[in-house]
């Protein structure tokens, strides 16, 4: 069954964004994270222009990262102090990527710093949970424990000044490097339409020396607040936000996620991070071979605001 | 009432200008408004052309050529060229067409060649080629890369087309032509001009009009977010958080 999406301006299968959306839902659900950086390429491969879709899918990832709040929060596993300050930072870096976001598109150079953006981050991330994730498997092999870590190993982080001991967390750290890991998270999410889970759960992890239990529930109030925040910015600014598109997207999204949460659980640790690294390469690789390779059409249209 | 009058007008105006040919045409469109809903694939409203002639006319051995050239909304468009920079490709050169058709349809019965001459058609501006269009840049339109690339793109997306075979005379004085909207027409005012023709030569020309609108639920989606982007932009995150709510709800597993 066709839809016309009224902001995308095109027809499409409404089953084929619908499986889209459980298709990501499902991943995003076995991963834990947010599955931005899978929906946006993909809609970008069906033809949806990358601006729409970047700014359609931060409305998907504030529904499904909703859900997970709701989800952490009964379990008491989110530390709302520490979201906090991520969220001073993540509220500035959504505003100042949207304000580059705009000018890029007037410049034309929005589709290009997409493309790099997804390359370069895609790449760097999915190859080095590649070599974590065999690393990990072999260990696991050998029988030996895996590596702990030891909360007293302190960097030149925990030097930092601005000090704040979060109770929930039970770490006391440095605002400085929450309002920075923040404004980047916010930055690249409301450019590339993602909501940076799978960066900053790490980050607060080997970073902030964040416990496991609140880190998954604390990084999607971030992604929720930016995504929301990105939403809103993209709607007023750049008008650009599809609801229909988005809509039909949550909703496989939501469901999706559901049972991918159920095969997550079935799947050990190492072997679940090495496929996402194995994916998330793959998309990174998709995006260096329409950048790199050369284009069937070297030539764009696309028309100014309409004279009426 | 509207188009009554405008037709008065036309014919008598034509019949001041041009008393020696006595031809009539009257046009009429299948619908003059195109409804843009949620299963909007594309249209194809119709028009029908009779030729009306009365005692003055002569006598056409050749029969008559019909000309019909719907033109859509006009719109400054952006082209832009790819070039290779340090390995990767990138948006370099552009150039910019001002005030050009969005779409750009020429139906005839037959090739234009054989219709009127290079220089009648080049006079009347007749074909896409022989549309003026303006850049931002002197450039000769025979040999500019941007241009064949913009006209190129444009026929590609079904937005211009030249159709020698589009117009079906059912009569030697009745014709037919479906004019083929694609979904991804813009939407706004098309103007249809109809011109006829006979032994190479014009006769007499009508106009009518297309209204592409967006109705319903799809016009309140696309006129919020022009309109009303911040509102549209709260509406979507509520709409966005209801839907993680109501998630968390039906797949409650604790």
């Amino acid at each position: 069954m066709q839809i016309y999406l009224p902001i995308a301006d095109l027809p499409v299968n409404v089953f084929l964004i619908f499986a889209m959306g459980i298709a990501v839902g499902f991943i995003s659900g076995m991963f834990g994270i947010g599955g931005g950086f899978l929906m946006t390429p993909l809609l970008i491969f069906v033809g949806i222009s990358p601006a729409v879709a970047v700014a359609s899918v931060a409305s998907h990832i504030a529904a499904s990262s909703f859900s997970g709040v709701i989800a952490y929060w009964r379990r008491r596993a989110l530390d709302f102090a520490l979201a906090s300050m991520l969220l001073i930072g993540g509220i500035l870096g959504t505003m100042t990527g949207v304000w580059l976001f705009s000018i890029l598109r007037t410049v034309g150079q929005l589709d290009l710093t997409i493309g790099l953006s997804y390359l370069t981050l895609l790449g760097a991330v999915g190859s080095m949970m590649i070599v974590e994730g065999l690393r990990a498997i072999a260990r696991a092999r050998s029988g030996k424990p895996a590596d702990i870590r030891r909360p007293g190993s302190h960097t030149w982080i925990h030097g930092l000044p601005i000090k704040v001991r979060f109770k929930q967390s039970k770490i006391y750290v440095s605002v400085i490097p929450l309002w920075v890991i923040g404004f980047g998270i916010g930055f690249i999410g409301a450019i590339m339409g993602i909501g940076g889970g799978f960066l900053l759960v790490p980050a607060l992890i080997y970073l902030m020396r964040v416990p496991t239990g609140v880190v998954i529930g604390t990084s999607m109030i971030l992604t929720l607040v930016t995504m929301t925040g990105a939403t809103v910015m993209h709607a007023s600014t750049n008008h650009l936000v599809d609801a229909v598109l988005a809509l039909t997207l949550m909703v496989g999204g939501v469901i999706g996620a559901q049972f991918g949460a159920r095969a997550g659980q079935k799947i050990r640790g190492e072997q679940l991070r090495l496929l996402l690294g194995i994916l998330v390469l793959l998309v990174g690789l998709r995006f260096a071979s329409d950048l790199v390779l050369q284009p069937s059409e070297l030539f764009s249209l696309r028309p100014l605001e309409s004279r009426q | 009432m509207m188009r009554l009058t405008r037709l008065a007008a036309a014919v008598a105006a034509f019949a001041a200008a041009a008393p020696a040919h006595a031809e009539r045409l009257v046009v009429s469109l299948s619908a003059h408004r195109v409804l843009i809903n949620s299963s909007f694939t594309g249209a194809e409203p119709v028009l029908f052309g009779a030729v009306e002639r009365d005692a003055a006319s002569a006598t056409r051995r050749g029969g008559y050529d019909a000309v019909v050239t719907v033109t859509g909304p006009r719109q400054d468009v952006v082209t832009r060229q790819k070039e290779r920079v340090v390995g990767i490709w990138v948006n370099a050169q552009s150039r910019t067409f001002l005030d050009v058709p969005s779409y750009l349809v020429v139906l005839t019965n037959r090739p234009l060649a054989a219709i009127a001459s290079p220089d009648a058609l080049q006079r009347l501006q007749i074909g896409i080629a022989q549309t003026p269009m303006v850049s931002d840049a002197a450039d000769d339109p025979t040999t500019d890369a941007f241009r064949s690339a913009f006209l190129r793109l444009n026929r590609e997306h079904g937005l211009y087309r030249e159709e020698a075979n589009a117009i079906t005379f059912l009569t030697p004085n009745l014709f037919r032509a479906a004019i083929e909207l694609p979904a991804n027409a813009p939407i706004g005012n098309y103007e249809v001009d109809v011109k006829l023709f006979a032994d190479g030569g014009l006769l007499t020309r009508q106009t009518s009009a297309i209204e592409i609108v967006k109705v319903g639920f799809e016009q309140f989606v696309a006129s919020a977010a022009r309109e009303h982007g911040f509102a549209y932009g709260l509406a979507t995150a509520t709409l966005a958080l209801l839907a993680g709510w109501a998630g968390s709800i039906v797949f409650r597993r604790d």
